[in-house]
Formats: C-alpha cells, sequence, structure tokens
C-alpha cells in the first residue's frame, strides 16, 4: 500500500514538472512563463519531497521533508515576485496580448522612480476644502 | 516491489524529458530573466531527481542534499534578480 502510495507521488510531480518545463517552453513571454514554471514547479517539487517522507514512514526523514516543502512553499512566490520585479525593470517585452499594465506611463525606467499620477488629485481635494 | 521499481524508473524518464525541454529554454531565452527561469526549473528538477534517486536507493540521507540544493537556487535567484535591478547587462544578446 505504501509502495502504491509513493509510486503515484512520485509519477504525479514528475508530470507536473513535465508540465511546468512545457508551459516555459511554449509561453509567450516572461511572465507567462513564470506563471507555468513557478506554481507548477512548487507543487511537482513538494509532491516528489513527500513521496519520500511516505516511502521512508521514519519520523526524521518527515521532519526533514516537512522542511523541504515548507521551503520550497515561502521561496518560490519570493524568487518569482524578485525576478519579474527585475524583468519589468529592465524592459522585457510583455505579451502582444497583456490586458493590463499599471505602471506603463508611471515607471521612468531611467530614472527608477514611480510617479504617482494620484498626488495632484489629493493636493486638488485638499484645496477644495480649504476653499469650503 | 515490481510496481514502486516501475513507477522509478517512469519517473526518471519523465524527468529528464522535462530538464531537455527546459534546457531548450534555457538556451534560446529570449533575454537573461528567462534563462534564470529556466535555471530556476532545472534546480527545482534536481530535487525532484535526488528524491526520486533516494526512493531507489533506499537511502534518506540524500535528502539532505536536497535541503541543500534548495537553498542554494534560492540565493542564486535572488542574487540573479538583484544583479539585474542593479544594472547589469540589459539585454544578453
Amino acid at each position: 500500500m505504501i509502495e502504491l502510495l509513493t509510486a503515484f507521488l512520485l509519477l504525479l510531480g514528475s508530470l507536473l514538472m513535465l508540465l511546468a518545463a512545457l508551459g516555459a517552453l511554449r509561453m509567450p513571454d516572461l511572465l507567462t512563463r513564470m506563471h507555468a514554471t513557478t506554481k507548477a514547479g512548487a507543487l511537482g517539487g513538494g509532491t516528489m519531497v513527500v513521496a519520500v517522507a511516505v516511502f521512508f514512514d521514519d519520523g526524521a526523514v518527515t521532519a526533514r521533508a516537512l522542511a523541504i516543502v515548507v521551503f520550497i512553499i515561502l521561496t518560490a512566490p519570493v524568487a518569482a515576485h524578485l525576478i519579474g520585479r527585475a524583468g519589468y525593470f529592465v524592459g522585457i517585452p510583455l505579451w502582444e496580448g497583456t490586458l493590463k499594465d499599471e505602471l506603463k506611463n508611471r515607471y521612468d525606467p531611467e530614472t527608477h522612480t514611480l510617479a504617482s499620477e494620484d498626488s495632484e488629485a489629493s493636493s486638488g481635494s485638499t484645496e477644495k476644502r480649504d476653499h469650503d | 516491489m515490481p510496481i514502486l521499481d516501475w513507477a522509478v524508473t517512469a519517473t526518471f524518464v519523465i524527468l529528464s524529458l522535462a530538464l531537455v525541454i527546459i534546457f531548450i529554454r534555457l538556451i534560446k531565452g529570449p533575454s537573461l530573466p528567462d534563462r534564470v527561469v529556466a535555471l530556476e526549473l532545472i534546480a527545482s528538477l534536481t530535487v525532484g531527481f535526488i528524491a526520486t534517486h533516494a526512493v531507489a536507493t533506499r537511502m534518506a540521507n540524500f535528502l539532505d542534499v536536497a535541503v541543500v540544493l534548495a537553498l542554494t537556487a534560492f540565493l542564486a535567484a535572488v542574487g540573479f534578480a538583484r544583479y539585474l535591478e542593479k544594472g547589469g547587462e540589459r539585454s544578453d544578446d
């Protein structure tokens, strides 16, 4: 029974990893590629480590496996956020079907600053309140 | 037992296939961040290889290697991101 469960988890994890690799190959731009690799890759890796914990059925091994899973779950989003942010700042081209880019006319890649468009609006509202 | 041996072999085959596919992206990747993403997935695939090898050889000690590799891969991703953001090469053509 334990062997059956281990086999299932190993195959599931490796198939998820294959899916992540396929997504990274086929997706059109950096952010969609990261969307594929980060989630499917982290889930696949975690599933395979859980398979090891199930197979050995030992306290020390389970603790180490759990540590790896927690570490993967904690670090995958952080690393993806950092790389996506760096990629945007470097100026990677977005996919032509991208619907929303909220930083488009606000971020200045030369000075590395973000212009806030609503600063004028808020000052205008305070002016109006003073007038009242 | 034969089911597990068969599954371990199949897992090795699938992981190798994934490694080949992501290697194509690593070579093609039009920009440096694409290559960093590919390298990160390669590190995660290697963690999977180590886990499968631990089951294949019945040696649980290999999990320590997986811990170290996961840690190093995260540090490498952070380092690359910092290098890109603080003005590295804008393109690597």
